[in-house]
């Protein structure tokens, strides 16, 4: 029955247009697009108002869903799953508003030939920020599509050179329960961890992103840098990063360690595999009234299923 | 002066109900229900079902631990309102969110226990309420009260449909749990001080306290010693 009403949120009064028309438009025809410094040479902070900046050079064809009308930046930074400060996705952002991000170091150690402590920075001089326009699915049955700003991991894994031994990649949110207060709460194992396989983690895809909609990432959407893995339940893309470890161990999650038979250390977007509480055969993006069929691997089948090759997805869901 | 309390108390629970039905609509009209608008106004109306059958099954409570007789002439509109939100609860996640979409649907169904809970709980609510009239209490005598005990089991049903739908575990307490777990020990509760032993013990200690403290004997206040059968 096609009968839906339009419930699209209407933003044009909060969001400034033309920024992202704009915006929309050069993704749309662009897709992955470098913007080499640009974060670090405009030195912008959130909320400021933003000039459309223009495509500087195209670095590859579009891989990633970039031809895919993004969410409004409205919709992106109100609609949060980030428990460490509120379990109220629309909380999120107004608790998050004040939440130190400088200095921040990352510091990445383990089975590396060259463990080291990196500012914030550090590595945007070191990296090529580029906009990545990608779908998140989200395990509760919404989805997003997101132009984030971002290098790949694999980069900054060359840089301090995994050891032979090395199989999995641990992450490490920051814990300050005095910043977040969700973090007071005793019902979840703080800080938030995360892990995924070494060749996940250097396929590249997978995003260590610091921005946005060409802004530096929103405090409530995990600044000043998190992971974004797209081809995975949203919640293994883990933010306000402060630890990378490469460990010879699967990491124990956070997610998995409260509720093991839901969340599976993999969690690829996966319609054959079902939840006892969310669609996982479809789903809404946000700013649409209907459902639309959920993806295998989130529609990136392409670039990450030799990953699985052989592997039943159903058992390491 | 009795009447008069009560019609004002019940016209404050009708304006309520209906206000938070409009307020919904509002706030969805508005574009003030998130980004996700169904799932929100989903969970809205769950919720207010769920608070809605609470308050019903507090009544009689009220009036077994306090003696405010009055409480049980509000228990059957409280449970029509829950009805009434629990319909637009599963009418909207049917309707609006799977827009009939019966392939979705069935994909969701088989493997989500908590929407069953919420079905059965529904189909209890809709026979409670189908019977709610003063006929078929006469039509069925006994029965009707036999019949209409079924809300107990809806009560602990809406608990567990809450509890499952939210990420956690109530019983290892982790996860979203504190909500389901306070609705839960509510229900448990006020389904407790049914048990004949705990309302006997209950209600000699409220006659204890009324001697000691000597509470009907301003002349005006609540009438505590009109003691009624216990239903």
């Amino acid at each position: 029955m096609d009968n839906y009403r339009s419930i699209r949120v209407d933003t044009a009064e909060i969001t400034p247009e033309p920024v992202y028309i704009n915006r929309r438009m050069f993704m749309k025809a662009v897709g992955v697009t470098s913007l080499a410094g640009l974060l670090a040479a405009c030195g912008l902070q959130p909320g400021e108002e933003q000039p459309a900046e223009q495509p500087q050079n195209q670095t590859g064809p579009d891989k990633t869903g970039a031809a895919e009308e993004a969410n409004t930046f409205e919709e992106i930074t109100n609609f949060n799953n980030y428990y460490e400060f509120s379990t109220d996705k629309t909380e999120v952002a107004g608790l998050a508003k004040d939440f130190k991000t400088s200095p921040w170091n990352l510091f990445v150690s383990g089975l590396v030939e060259n463990p080291a402590t990196y500012t914030m920075e550090d590595l945007l001089k070191m990296f090529t920020v580029e906009e990545r326009n990608y779908r998140l699915r989200c395990v509760e049955g919404w989805s997003m599509v997101i132009p984030w700003m971002g290098f790949s991991l694999a980069g900054l894994l060359d840089k301090v050179k995994p050891l032979p031994g090395a199989k999995f990649v641990r992450f490490l949110s920051t814990f300050d329960p005095e910043q977040m207060p969700g973090q007071k709460s005793r019902l979840y194992p703080w800080p938030y961890q995360e892990g995924l396989r070494l060749d996940e983690a250097m396929n590249q895809l997978t995003l260590l992103a610091t921005g946005l909609y060409g802004r530096p990432m929103p405090n409530q959407n995990g600044a000043p840098i998190r992971l974004v893995v797209p081809w995975k339940y949203g919640f293994k893309s883990i933010k306000s990063i402060v630890k990378i470890e490469l460990v010879d161990y699967q990491p124990e999650t956070l997610w998995s360690s409260i509720a093991p038979n839901e969340y599976g250390f993999y969690s690829n977007v996966n319609p054959d595999v079902s939840h006892p509480r969310w669609s996982q055969a479809s789903e809404r993006r946000i700013g649409e009234a209907g459902r639309r069929p959920t993806l295998m691997f989130n529609g990136y089948g392409e670039e990450v299923a030799y990953l699985y090759e052989g592997m039943d997805l159903k058992e390491n869901y | 002066m009795y009447s008069k309390r009560l019609t004002f108390l019940k016209a404050i629970i009708h304006v309520i109900a209906w206000s938070a039905l409009g307020w919904l609509i509002w706030d969805y009209y508005s574009g003030n229900l998130t980004a996700n608008p169904l799932q929100a106004a989903t969970q809205r109306t769950g919720k207010y079902a769920l608070i809605l059958l609470v308050a019903s099954l507090a009544c009689t409570p009220l009036n077994t631990l306090f003696g405010w007789k009055m409480s049980l002439k509000f228990r059957r509109m409280l449970g029509l309102y829950a009805f009434m939100f629990a319909v637009i609860h599963m009418l909207i996640f049917v309707g609006l969110d799977y827009g009939f979409n019966w392939n979705f649907l069935w994909q969701d169904l088989a493997s989500k226990r908590y929407i069953w809970v919420g079905l059965l709980t529904l189909i209890i609510l809709t026979l409670l309420a189908a019977t709610s009239f003063q006929w078929w209490m006469r039509r069925l005598g006994k029965n009707w009260k036999r019949l209409h005990r079924l809300i107990y089991l809806a009560g602990g049903l809406v608990v567990l449909h809450y509890a499952w739908s939210k990420k956690g575990d109530v019983l290892a307490l982790q996860g979203d749990v504190i909500q389901p777990f306070a609705f839960g020990l509510a229900v448990a509760l006020l389904l407790l001080v049914r048990i004949p032993a705990v309302r006997q013990k209950a209600t000699a200690f409220r006659s204890y306290l009324r001697l000691k403290f000597n509470w009907a004997a301003a002349p005006g206040t609540r009438r505590a010693d009109t003691r009624i059968k216990i239903p």
